[in-house]
């Protein structure tokens, strides 16, 4: 199944990305691991007119530690960032949760900053750096600026992004001593989640994103403002779907949903607090 | 006119070249343009794991890789792993545990589980049936398959 006709630019350079991006406009997108964006050009979802592959940008492939956080190079792949030695010591939810990304085949391609500008509610990473509260760095033409995740997405597939920026790093605070848990919720190997549940608590403070509970990753802020507050977990988790806005769909009813995903944040939030 | 774009890939060692279309996938390239039809195209959405192959060393999903991604690199296909007639020994521990049925998935899940044990060199059963997460049996013979993958670590 080939894609719709394309023409293809290999920039070699983050400045020349975004120099093409501005000369094309709305018919560009750029190519990072592909994984996202390719089976969508494949069913015709998505028919750029050029494809601008960022993929050999080696420069935007790291992970640093940068003091009080850690800065996340945008085409690091899925694969690198669940290896990495400083992320499983400072942000192991982060690592764990790329983990869950597919399967060893597509965490192999995809990238972090693939698979956030993708804004999928449905995918694993984009509550993960929700519930991290982590800042994004995006490049244009008129120079870098940081939006921060709980600003960053903005409706189904739709991110702050502008068309003609690029997402280059995400930082992520070091939490180095909270707990933790990442749980997803599937009926079959490789699935997107159901329901999932990225979490993280340092005692009173703690921070709580569900994945698939509503047309962008939610953040469950009564969960976290009971948890400060005092509450026990049994009686914050109740609070899981204030936010979110469950849809019904062929694995799952918006119901079952809802009930899963209270289920889901009281167990995260049990292992985040042992 | 579409855009037409060169591209030089090493697959199984041989240096190949052609000029196609930036949306000829991998799997294209390497099934219609070299005649290496060993790799396969099952669900063609990069769920089932038919069209596994290696590229620089670990295993991907060639229908979801266009060919002019993989310019520069080195591709292996499952018609890259013997040596003469000699068989590599993940095929040989296929054939010993009788690790296939139809065959059609065979290709995919050889050379991911090549991958898998490069990464993991000593898997317990769990880690083997999680790791091949990403390719798809529909005969369901994962037992055999799994064993065979175990008897291949066991034996390197």
């Amino acid at each position: 199944m080939y894609p719709a006709a394309f023409d293809y630019k290999r920039p070699e350079s983050a400045a020349e990305a975004i120099s093409l991006v501005n000369e094309f406009g709305d018919d560009a997108k750029f190519l990072a691991g592909g994984h996202s964006l390719l089976p969508l050009m494949k069913l015709r979802l998505a028919q750029p007119t050029v494809l601008i592959d960022i993929g050999r940008l080696a420069d935007l492939s790291y992970v640093r530690d940068a003091g009080d956080h850690i800065a996340i190079g945008a085409l690091t792949r899925h694969k690198d960032v669940e290896t990495s030695a400083l992320l499983r010591q400072h942000v192991p939810l982060l690592a764990d949760a790329a983990a869950h990304v597919g399967d060893r085949q597509v965490r192999h391609r995809g990238t972090i900053g693939g698979s956030i500008a993708h804004a999928d509610s449905a995918s694993d990473l984009p509550a993960t750096i929700l519930a991290l509260g982590a800042k994004l760095i995006v490049e244009g033409i008129g120079g870098r600026r940081e939006i921060s995740a709980v600003d960053f997405f903005k409706g189904f597939l739709e991110s702050a992004l502008l068309p003609d920026e690029l997402l280059v790093e995400i930082q992520v605070p070091k939490l180095s001593n909270a707990g933790w848990s990442f749980l997803k919720f599937n009926r079959r190997a490789q699935d997107w989640a159901i329901v999932g549940v990225a979490a993280w608590r340092d005692a009173g403070n703690c921070g709580v994103a569900l994945v698939n509970m509503g047309s962008t990753p939610i953040l469950a802020t009564s969960v976290v403002r009971a948890i400060a507050d005092g509450a026990s977990v049994a009686d914050a988790a109740t609070l899981a779907c204030a936010e979110a806005e469950p849809q019904s769909d062929n694995n799952a009813t918006a119901e079952y949903r809802t009930h899963l995903a209270q289920v889901l944040v009281k167990r995260a939030l049990d292992t985040c607090s042992r | 006119m579409s855009q037409m774009i060169k591209v030089a890939i090493t697959v199984n060692g041989q240096q190949t070249t052609a000029t196609v279309e930036p949306r000829t996938l991998l799997v294209q390239y390497l099934r219609d343009n070299l005649n290496l039809t060993a790799t396969n195209i099952g669900c063609d959405t990069s769920s089932c794991g038919a069209c596994t192959v290696h590229l620089n060393g670990e295993a991907v999903k060639s229908c979801t890789i266009l060919a002019v991604q993989a310019d520069g690199e080195n591709v292996t296909t499952v018609e890259g792993l013997a040596n003469g007639n000699e068989m590599h020994p993940m095929q040989q521990a296929f054939m010993a545990n009788h690790g296939l049925q139809c065959g059609y998935c065979t290709p995919g899940m050889v050379m991911a589980a090549i991958s898998l044990v490069k990464d993991i060199p000593n898997p317990t059963e769990e880690d083997v049936r999680i790791g091949l997460e990403g390719n798809l049996c529909r005969c369901t013979g994962y037992h055999n398959i799994v064993q065979s993958v175990l008897a291949y670590a066991e034996g390197k």
